[in-house]
């Protein structure tokens, strides 16, 4: 067994409304940042889990997402990262 | 007829779904706690208002894992009734109980009201002592309950009868001035495909006595006593 870090991030489903994507989109425009066309704004959760290798590290961590991590009604997630902790 | 009033840490209107039970409605009300694995004979669920578990991750997803839920679906699986109100109606989207999901508010803002709701169907054993159209003025006092589904979902829903208060307008009719929170067509309210499990945004137990604004909630847990003619 070793010890892997597994980042997640989970977003809103592209084509929902996402109201705090939206008022940071305003806020950046207002800022100047005029090229801002979308923003949206989810979780990035950083995981230490022991596995036997990288790939079922990342495979328990889907599972994590499916179950409770993320709502599967309302945001998709990925797996951004995976390294040895 | 016996209700449970389920408490999650972070619950705060357990006490007031227990009062409308017990002083106002006259019927046996039984406090459950979360990590109870019994739910004590009682007739109907409730799953109050709060903010259980501070709604960390998201409203209701940790919620859904306290002991007492795994009672609480196994009662809704056979039959029984279960009544999610705000923080409830959240828990139970979570727990599968209901379809959809209830996303932070479009304007981003808590909302703290007296709003309009239609009663869209009395065809449901929550809302069999509404007048069909009848509107009610309910409290309502949330920051995530934009609901949300498919397009697929909302259909189905729609087709079913199975949504049963919409937000309206001061005339009745429904308008995206009159939706607090951004809700997709409206619904402040839905019941399950099987009809045994509501679950609303609005507070009915918070409205339960003339004194405090509107007595226009009694009736929905008075549905519940007709439907076994209590």
């Amino acid at each position: 067994m070793s010890r892997y870090r597994v980042a997640v991030h989970i977003v809103p489903r592209r084509g929902l409304l996402d109201p705090q994507g939206k008022a940071v989109a305003d806020a950046l425009h207002s800022l100047g940042f005029n090229g801002v066309r979308d923003v949206r704004v989810g979780r990035h959760l950083v995981i230490d889990a022991d596995a036997p290798e990288p790939q079922s590290a990342e495979r328990v961590v889907r599972d994590m997402c499916a179950k409770l991590l993320a709502n599967p009604v309302t945001e998709d997630f990925e797996i951004a990262n995976v390294e040895q902790a | 007829m016996k209700f449970g009033v389920i408490t999650f840490p972070g619950s705060n209107s357990d006490e007031d779904a227990f009062l409308a039970i017990t002083d106002v409605l006259g019927q046996e009300g039984v406090k459950l706690w979360h990590k109870d694995h019994d739910l004590r004979g009682v007739d109907v669920v409730i799953l109050p208002g709060g903010f259980s578990y501070g709604d960390y991750l998201r409203a209701g997803a940790i919620a859904r894992f306290s002991p007492i839920m795994r009672e609480v679906v196994a009662h809704a699986d056979r039959g029984g009734p279960v009544v999610g109100i705000c923080n409830g109606f959240q828990i139970a989207c979570e727990a599968g109980l209901l379809p959809g999901a209830l996303l932070r508010n479009a304007s981003l803002q808590f909302v703290s009201e007296l709003c309009r709701v239609r009663v869209e169907t009395t065809e449901t054993r929550f809302s069999n002592q509404y007048a069909p159209g009848q509107i009610l003025r309910l409290p309502i006092a949330h920051g995530d309950g934009r609901y949300t589904a498919d397009d697929a979902t909302l259909d189905r829903l729609e087709q079913n009868g199975q949504v049963v208060f919409r937000y309206v307008n001061a005339k009745g009719e429904t308008d995206p001035s009159a939706d607090p929170n951004g809700s997709m067509r409206g619904i402040a309210g839905i019941v399950n495909e099987r009809g045994n499990v509501l679950g609303l945004m609005p507070h009915p137990e918070r409205a339960a006595e003339a004194i405090v604004g509107s007595a226009d909630g009694v009736a929905l847990f008075e549905s519940l006593l007709a439907q076994v003619g209590v």
